[in-house]
């Protein structure tokens, strides 16, 4: 098999060449006070199983659902952000199944009228996000199975994109974009493992070249579901792009046919779940306790409003970054994944003027500021981005030695406090007056006789083990260039 | 023991009653509570209820305290009782089902809550046809309701036993459900008053619904004025129902001196030649008393029988799935899941359950939905608005209640169509979520009890009443 990105997939036997489709279908909870349907507080994964319950999220005998408009105002935010139609008609579906953890026997969904509908990311067309209810967790032990209702009836997000993907890549790169959208959006936290975010990958191979809207023209599909994290999604859309191909050219045995695969993280493969010609006929229709909407007449749900709601998002955050502060693309992404880091930049930044300053900045954030954040103990709160701008500024006049600038740094991240208070209090403003240092250099020529003689005799490395002592004996404060200099005239 | 009349008492005299301190609220409920000991279980038989609840003293004791401090209303100690679907919490509310036959309600239904707010004491649950499914309580797990008036007859259904107990003297009033004319039809059956409120009117939280689009909570009493002091304390927006109708909405002021009535006399023509005569009668008398009746042609009418029974089982398959014996209901194990399931529902529901589950279950399946379901659900926009066309020019539209008087027990076994078809006048308003009435004709006596029927507009409800009281007692 020879990949060759775009192009196609040339089979090893046949040498024809095989297109991969691939369209991803993601749910997403959403982050609400109260559940979807209930006034039960959504905190599906840090209380006691079964505390946040009432007779509407457990199936009462004569509960009704009541829906959470916040929850819905969130899902046409995505819409919004993501450049879709917003319905002006919509209305919510029961999708009928039995399982333990559907106490309804019911999920309250959206079929023929989802909330949001085409629009595009990172290039991927979609093709609709509709809003339903999550269920509840079963909890399968050796020969019995528990249910936490605590999830039950959370809001969840089902977002679905067109079979536009080509790649595992791309696949990835959408579902990082949109995990980071919803972050943004802060409609949903979207962590993978704890099943906020859910992927299930629709893939096919086929000879005749990309979908252009012919479904017709697509291969056998084979939906992978239970992708829990990035990597994973990757590893299983490769296995099933390959496993149809060599299936395809003959190069394995095995048929192709409709079904439902699961990810096997030690085999590192795919395996077959059910067929679809068992799949369920989930007699969908509108749940009659729900009054249709008429987005029209309810003007807080009208795309202006909306719209107004947005933060900055992250392509726009990108493109500034990018274009007004000429930044590395590592550390612009670094700031949209870590939004408190890019809030730090974004105040510091105001400060300061030139490009050599902000890449400086943005070093010091990304590399320094995030270092001490993994291994020391602080906050990161205690550091001001004004405060942080002072550093920079300090740097670039010569008051303060790169090494200054950590400890400086350091001590800000620990205790807080202003930047010009804490050099002076520590000692770390820079001595550059020769007179001053020149004191310090003789002591140290009078207590290294044996270096003293042996640089003498020609050992110029040594000078670098002076300037370290200069260093040692002004705290960092002296710069280095300078000490260099003096030892080099008091060494001759 | 105080003697109280219950066969004439209404809720205002009662109240008077009570307010003048001629008997207690204990009085006025022990003299309800001894009929039930006599004739319920014992006696006649009547079965009227499933079983009393266990806070009646203490709810008791809250009235009479809401009397001693002035706090009391009209309804404050007036003994109502609760058909077995409506849920009161910590009692049993089995919905005459052997699948919840032990199930305590883990909370109170919305217009429980707000009638007991009201001082009101509910004696029992009710029987039904179960989950409501029927027009005769033959459906009920429990046994029959029979009817007061004749004990070799039903009471009717699927609140016969509602209707029955206040026929019996067993209830001043009693809250029951009409989803396709389960207030109404039992209600001409033993010659009392049941009125369905316009959908939207009263919130269902905590109804357990049979046809979610047609059900509404429906109140039975012996005079018109009862059944609307009870619906004016139930009606009104509920922030657990997102179905209730917004107040700013109702029709204000509707009421008139004299109304237009439309009959659709070739509907009518089916029914039995006692019904018929009874109806004919009371035409006459109404005419005569100067209200401005015409016979009208309503096409439609002939289909809503085939839109109910397509929209009702759709509905039920849906609504009835949660009865899986996980949670909460009786559970019956197999060998696994998916035996449990069938073990549980196949024991727990009875034949015209299952007949209805089945049945919705087969109109909405992929490849036959938009055949009967869309169509059925299209035709109901139809009805609607085939209806509001006879609205414009008239106040009300006049059936009898029923096709025949109440049956004998038994006679219609085996023969569900014949059940089906006892609704034909009244699924009308249920299909297009409008509202309507019966009140008894004046019927001759040794004759079984025959009921007319109002229909009207939606949230048309106080012209209803207004007629009702006109013309009913």
């Amino acid at each position: 098999m020879t990949k060759q990105e775009d192009k196609g997939i040339i089979g090893n036997k046949t040498g024809k060449v095989y297109y991969p489709t691939i369209g991803l279908e993601i749910h997403a909870e959403m982050k609400t006070q109260t559940k979807m349907f209930c006034r039960c507080k959504n905190d599906p994964f840090n209380s006691e199983p079964n505390t946040h319950i009432c007779p509407v999220c457990t199936g009462q005998p004569g509960a009704l659902p009541f829906v959470n408009k916040q929850a819905v105002k969130n899902v046409m935010r995505v819409g919004v952000a993501l450049g879709s139609s917003l319905a002006d008609f919509s209305e919510f579906d029961r999708k009928n199944y039995f399982y333990p953890d559907i106490p309804k026997a019911y999920q309250i969904s959206q079929y023929q009228y989802p909330l949001v509908s085409g629009g595009s990311l990172v290039g991927v067309e979609l093709e609709r996000i509709h809003m339903e209810e999550d269920t509840a967790t079963s909890i399968h032990k050796t020969n019995y199975s528990l249910v936490d209702f605590n999830r039950s009836s959370v809001p969840l997000m089902e977002l679905v994109t067109m079979p536009v993907i080509h790649s595992a890549d791309k696949a990835i790169e959408f579902a990082r974009e949109l995990q980071l959208l919803l972050r943004t959006l802060g409609v949903s936290d979207a962590n993978l493992e704890k099943g906020e975010m859910r992927i299930e990958a629709n893939i096919s191979v086929s000879t005749n070249g990309h979908f252009d809207g012919d479904f017709s023209k697509l291969g056998t599909k084979t939906e992978v579901k239970n992708l829990n994290s990035f990597k994973v999604v990757g590893q299983a859309i490769d296995f099933e792009v390959a496993r149809h191909i060599a299936i395809l050219e003959g190069e394995s045995d095995g048929e192709l046919i409709q079904e439902t695969r699961g990810w096997d993280e030690n085999k590192q493969a795919t395996f077959s779940q059910r067929s679809k010609e068992t799949a369920d006929d989930y007699r969908y229709f509108p749940d009659p306790d729900i009054p249709k909407y008429r987005f029209s007449d309810l003007p807080e749900f009208s795309v202006d409003v909306l719209k107004e709601s947005l933060p900055e998002l992250p392509w726009e955050k990108r493109e500034r970054y990018k274009v007004a502060y000429g930044i590395k693309n590592e550390d612009i992404d670094f700031y949209l994944q870590n939004p408190k880091f890019g809030e730090i930049f974004d105040e510091a930044v105001n400060e300061l003027s030139s490009d050599v300053e902000y890449k400086k900045l943005s070093n010091y954030i990304s590399s320094d500021l995030a270092g001490l954040q993994k291994n020391e103990v602080g906050d990161l709160s205690n550091v001001v981005g004004t405060e942080l701008a002072v550093i920079v500024q300090m740097i670039n006049r010569g008051e303060l030695s790169s090494r200054g600038a950590k400890d400086l740094l350091l001590e800000m991240y620990k205790n807080g406090g202003k930047a010009e208070q804490i050099a002076n209090e520590k000692g770390l403003i820079q001595k550059s007056d020769p007179e001053e240092l020149k004191r310090v250099i003789e002591q140290i020529i009078l207590d290294n006789p044996k270096q003293v003689g042996e640089y003498k005799d020609g050992a110029e490395k040594l000078l670098q083990y002076f300037v370290g002592q200069g260093m040692k004996a002004t705290k960092g404060s002296a710069n280095p260039s300078i000490l260099a200099e003096l030892f080099r005239e008091g060494l001759k | 023991m105080v003697d109280i009349d219950l066969q004439d008492l209404t809720i205002r005299e009662a109240h008077k009653a009570l307010k003048a301190g001629e008997y207690s609220v204990r009085d006025l409920v022990d003299a309800y509570l001894a009929n039930i000991e006599k004739d319920n279980k014992k006696g006649k038989g009547i079965n009227a209820y499933l079983h009393l609840f266990t806070d009646i003293d203490e709810r008791v004791e809250i009235a009479q305290k809401m009397f001693a401090e002035g706090s009391a209303t009209e309804l404050t100690g007036i003994p109502v009782g609760l058909k077995a679907i409506i849920a009161k919490k910590g009692q049993i509310t089995n919905a005459s089902s052997k699948i919840l036959e032990h199930y305590k309600a883990t909370y109170s239904a919305t217009v429980v809550e707000k009638l007991e707010k009201q001082g009101v004491i509910f004696l029992g649950s009710t029987n039904t046809d179960e989950f409501a499914m029927g027009a005769s309580t033959e459906n009920s797990a429990f046994g029959v309701t029979k009817n007061p008036v004749d004990t070799s007859r039903i009471a009717g259904g699927s609140s016969g036993g509602s209707v029955a107990a206040v026929a019996a003297n067993m209830c001043l009033v009693a809250l029951g459900t009409d989803t396709g004319g389960s207030i109404r039809e039992p209600a001409s059956f033993c010659g009392v008053v049941g009125m369905r409120p316009t959908y939207g009117a009263v919130s269902r939280y905590g109804a357990m619904p049979m046809g979610s689009s047609f059900d509404q909570i429906s109140p039975t009493a012996k005079t018109v004025e009862d059944v609307q002091i009870v619906f004016e304390a139930m009606r009104g927006t509920d922030d657990y129902d997102m179905t209730v109708l917004p107040e700013d909405t109702w029709q204000k002021d509707n009421t008139k001196d004299k109304y237009k009535i439309a009959i659709p006399r070739s509907l009518i023509d089916g029914s039995s030649d006692e019904v018929k005569a009874v109806f004919n009668s009371f035409v006459e008398k109404i005419r005569t008393e100067g209200y401005d009746v015409e016979d009208i042609n309503i096409p439609i009418l002939k289909e809503v029988l085939a839109i109910y029974y397509i929209l009702i089982p759709a509905e039920v398959s849906s609504n009835l799935a949660r009865y899986d014996g996980m949670r909460y209901g009786s559970k019956v194990d197999g060998d696994n899941l998916w035996d449990t399931y069938k073990k549980t529902r196949g024991q727990g529901f009875g034949d015209e359950v299952k007949r209805r589950i089945m049945l919705g279950t087969y109109v909405l399946s992929a490849g036959y939905a938009d055949k009967y379901y869309e169509k059925a659900l299209a035709l109901r926009e139809e009805l609607k608005s085939e209806l509001a066309k006879v609205y414009e020019k008239y106040d009300f539209i006049l059936t009898p209640t029923a096709p025949v008087v109440a049956p004998k027990i038994g006679s219609m076994e085996g023969d569900p169509l014949t059940e089906y078809l006892m609704d034909i006048f009244t699924v009308t308003a249920n299909t297009a979520q409008t509202c309507a009435i019966s009140i008894p004709a004046k019927v001759c006596e040794g004759k079984l009890p025959v009921g007319v029927q109002f229909m009207s507009a939606q949230e048309n409800d106080d012209a209803l009443l207004d007629i009702a009281k006109k013309l009913g007692r």
